[in-house]
C-alpha cells in the first residue's frame, strides 16, 4: 500500500522523560501505520505509556526519536518538523475525545461544537448547521441548548464526539473515552465509534486499559512498560 | 462565537456580585475625586461669587480667609479713591457654632455693605436683604426656611431670603447679613461689659494726677469710643476699571503701609496651596491607594477566574484553539467587569453626591480619567490571567 493511503504513520517512535539517570523511557521504538476508516485500540494499564504515544500522535507531546506522519504529512522526525503549525494541524486533521468528556462547562451542546468549528474559521451560521446535525445524528437533537450539567454522563460523551467529528478530521485520538461511563454507556460509545469510522472514513486510535471495551476493534495493541509487545488483527 | 460573553452568561451572579464589590470601589475613588475638586469649590467659592480683583486686607497677613485680618471700614473710600479701583466694598467673614434644636448648627456669616458687592450671588427664594438691620440670607445648605429666626449675639435675626450653595473654605454654609449686623454680631459688646470697660478706664484715668477733671473726662469719652466702635472689617474688596493696571493699584495700596492688597491669584493660591493641601494630598493618596487596591482586587479575580478556567483552556489548546481566542476571552471579562464597575461606582456617585455632607464636585475631565485609569488597570491586571493562559500546557485536557 503506498504510504499516503495510511491516516497516522508511526515510526520507532520514543518518547523519554528527563535526562541521564532520571531519564524514563515512556514510549520505545513504536512502529504502526493505521488506515483511514480503522478502529484501532492502545491496550495496556495504568503507566504503560499508551497515552503518551497518544500524545505525541496528537502533536501534544514531542517525540524524542522517531517519525510521525498524520494523513500524509510529516509532522515528526526527530523532532518536530521546522515551522509546522501544531495548532492549525490539531484543528483540521485531529480529533479528540477525552476521558471525562471536557465540555466547556458555559457552553451548550451545540456551542460546544460550533466553537471548534469557529476556531476552524467556519462562519456563525455554517457552525451552527453543522452542529446541529451532528449532534442530531448522534440522538442529541432534543439537548442542543442544554449545558454539559444537564446531560447525563453518555449524552455529554456524545457531545465530545460530535465536537471531535466537527472539523471531518482524518484522525480521532480518544483518550479512555469509557472510563467516566457504566458498562452500557461505554459499549455504547464504542459501538458509536465503530459506525462513525467507516461512515467518516476516519482512523480512530482508542487508548483504554479496559479490554472488554475493544471487541470488534480492527486491530488492539497491547503496551506494556513503552513497548508495543503484541498487535492482535480482526482480520477485517 | 464570544466565549468571554458566554462566561459571564453562565456565571452570571458571581461576575454581577463581583461587579457590584469593584464598582463600589470605583464609586468611592470617584467620591474621593468629587471631593477633592469640592475641597477645591468649597475653598474659592466666597472668592469667585464676590468676582474681587483685589483683596485688602490687615498689614503682613494672608487674610481674611488663612489668617485674622482687622481693619477699619472707612478705608473703603481711600480704595475707592485709588485710580483704576471702580469700586470697593467692605466685608465681615465669621464662622458661629451655636445650639438649635438640640444640635450644633456651625455656619458662615457674611457681612456685607447692602449698597456694595459681596452679597448673596442669587436668591433662589424670598428676597434679598433690604433692611440695613436683623434680616439675613441663607444657603440652602443650612436648611432653614423663610421667615424663621435665629438668635445671634444680642438680636434675632429672620431668614428673608434663600441663596445657593455658597459655603466656606471649610464647607459650612454661608449667611448673609448687612455689615452693620456682621459687625455687631463680631465685635458689639453686652450693655454690662460696656458699663465695665467704661469704669475700668475712667478709673485709669483717675490715677493719673497730671490730667484735669476735664482733660480726663475727654479721654475718657474717646477711649471709650475707640474700644467700643464696630466699625472693623476683615477685608475690603476692590473691583477694577476696564484697562486698569492691577499691579499698579496693588503697588498704590501697599505703599500706605498698614495693608496688604492680595489680588485673586494670590488669594487662590493662598486658600487652594496653603489651607486645602494637606487635605488634598491626603485625599491624593488615599485615592493612588484605592487604584492599587482596585488593580490587586481585578488582577486576583482575573488570575482564580483563569484557574478556573485551566481545564477549559486546555481543552481549548488541545482542539487548536488560536492563543488570540484564549488571550481575547480573559481581556474581554477583564475589560467588561471594568467597565460595569465603573458603570455601577458613577450611578452609585450620581445618585448620592448631594447627600454627603461636604460638597462633591464630579468633573468631566477627572470621570474620563478614571475611565483610561480603569480600562488601563484591567488590561495590565488581565496579563497575569493570560500569562498564567498562555503557559497551561494542552495536555491538561487529558486525565480524568
Amino acid at each position: 500500500m503506498d504510504k499516503s493511503m495510511y491516516a497516522i504513520e508511526v515510526a520507532q517512535l520514543t518518547k523519554i522523560y528527563g535526562k541521564g539517570d532520571t531519564a524514563v523511557i515512556a514510549i520505545a521504538d513504536a512502529t504502526f501505520q493505521v488506515k483511514p476508516g480503522e478502529l484501532v485500540a492502545i491496550l495496556g494499564p495504568s503507566g504503560s505509556g499508551k497515552t503518551t504515544l497518544l500524545t505525541s500522535i496528537g502533536l501534544i507531546n514531542e517525540p524524542t526519536h522517531g517519525k510521525v506522519v498524520i494523513d500524509g504529512a510529516v509532522v515528526a522526525d526527530e523532532g518536530w518538523t521546522p515551522g509546522l503549525d501544531l495548532k492549525r494541524l490539531r484543528r483540521e486533521k485531529l480529533g479528540f475525545i477525552f476521558q471525562a468528556h471536557n465540555l466547556i462547562p458555559f457552553l451548550s451542546a451545540i456551542e460546544n461544537v460550533m466553537v471548534a468549528l469557529e476556531i476552524n474559521n467556519m462562519s456563525r451560521s455554517e457552525a451552527k448547521n453543522r452542529a446541529t446535525e451532528l449532534l442530531t445524528s448522534l440522538n442529541l437533537g432534543h439537548r442542543l441548548n442544554n449545558y454539559p450539567t444537564a446531560l447525563s454522563g453518555g449524552e455529554a460523551q456524545r457531545v465530545a464526539i460530535a465536537r471531535a467529528l466537527a472539523n471531518k478530521p482524518k484522525v480521532i485520538l480518544a483518550d479512555e473515552p469509557t472510563a467516566a461511563l457504566d458498562t452500557e454507556n461505554g459499549k455504547n460509545v464504542m459501538d458509536l465509534l465503530k459506525k462513525l469510522a467507516v461512515e467518516n472514513h476516519s482512523a480512530i486510535l482508542v487508548v483504554t486499559h479496559d479490554h472488554r471495551m475493544v471487541k470488534g476493534f480492527d486491530r488492539i495493541f497491547q503496551v506494556s512498560d513503552g513497548r508495543i509487545i503484541d498487535e492482535e488483527t480482526n482480520g477485517n | 462565537m464570544n466565549l468571554a460573553i458566554r462566561d459571564i452568561r453562565y456565571h452570571r451572579g458571581r461576575f454581577i456580585l463581583t461587579s457590584i464589590g469593584l464598582g463600589l470601589l470605583l464609586g468611592v475613588v470617584m467620591s474621593m475625586g468629587g471631593i477633592y475638586r469640592g475641597l477645591f469649590a468649597d475653598a474659592l467659592a466666597v472668592l469667585n461669587f464676590t468676582k474681587a480683583d483685589i483683596w485688602v486686607v490687615q498689614q503682613d497677613t494672608n487674610g481674611p480667609f488663612a489668617e485674622s485680618s482687622r481693619i477699619p471700614e472707612d478705608i473703603k473710600y481711600r480704595i475707592k479713591a485709588v485710580p483704576g479701583v471702580a469700586e470697593a466694598s467692605p466685608l465681615s467673614f465669621q464662622t458661629i457654632q451655636i445650639e438649635r434644636m438640640g444640635a450644633q448648627f456651625r455656619f458662615f456669616l457674611i457681612g456685607y455693605d447692602l449698597d456694595g458687592f459681596g452679597g448673596p450671588p442669587e436668591i433662589l427664594a424670598g428676597r434679598n436683604i433690604r433692611q440695613k438691620h436683623y434680616e439675613m440670607v441663607v444657603a440652602k445648605g443650612m436648611k432653614m426656611a423663610i421667615g424663621e429666626k435665629i438668635r445671634l449675639g444680642l438680636h434675632d435675626y429672620t431668614v428673608v431670603g434663600i441663596t445657593g450653595k455658597v459655603v466656606s473654605s471649610g464647607g459650612d454654609p454661608a449667611a448673609f447679613v448687612s455689615l452693620a449686623d456682621a459687625q455687631d454680631i463680631q465685635f458689639k459688646k453686652d450693655n454690662d461689659a460696656i458699663r465695665n470697660d467704661r469704669e475700668r478706664i475712667g478709673a485709669n484715668l483717675s490715677g493719673i494726677q497730671t490730667l484735669s477733671p476735664a482733660q480726663a473726662k475727654f479721654l475718657k469719652q474717646n477711649i471709650a469710643g475707640i474700644t467700643e466702635t464696630t466699625h472693623t472689617v476683615n477685608t475690603i474688596v476692590a473691583r477694577l476699571a476696564p484697562g486698569a493696571d492691577l499691579k499698579e493699584v496693588q503697588e498704590r495700596i501697599r505703599r500706605w503701609n498698614h495693608f496688604r492688597p492680595i489680588s485673586v491669584e494670590e488669594q487662590t493660591k493662598i486658600l487652594t496651596k496653603g489651607m486645602i493641601e494637606k487635605a488634598r494630598m491626603q485625599l491624593g493618596l488615599f485615592r493612588i491607594i484605592l487604584l492599587v487596591i482596585s488593580a490587586v482586587i481585578i488582577s486576583l479575580i482575573i488570575y482564580t477566574s483563569t484557574l478556573d478556567k485551566i481545564k477549559v483552556i486546555a481543552t481549548l489548546k488541545l482542539i487548536g484553539s488560536q492563543n488570540r481566542v484564549i488571550v481575547g476571552m480573559i481581556l474581554q471579562q477583564s475589560l467588561l467587569m471594568g467597565v460595569i464597575a465603573y458603570g455601577i461606582g458613577y450611578v452609585l456617585i450620581l445618585l448620592t453626591y448631594d447627600k454627603f455632607p461636604r460638597r462633591i464636585v464630579l468633573e468631566p475631565f477627572d470621570l474620563q480619567m478614571l475611565f483610561v485609569i480603569v480600562i488601563a488597570i484591567c488590561m495590565i491586571s488581565s496579563f497575569v490571567g493570560i500569562r498564567k493562559a498562555l503557559k497551561v500546557e494542552p495536555a491538561e485536557a487529558l486525565g480524568g
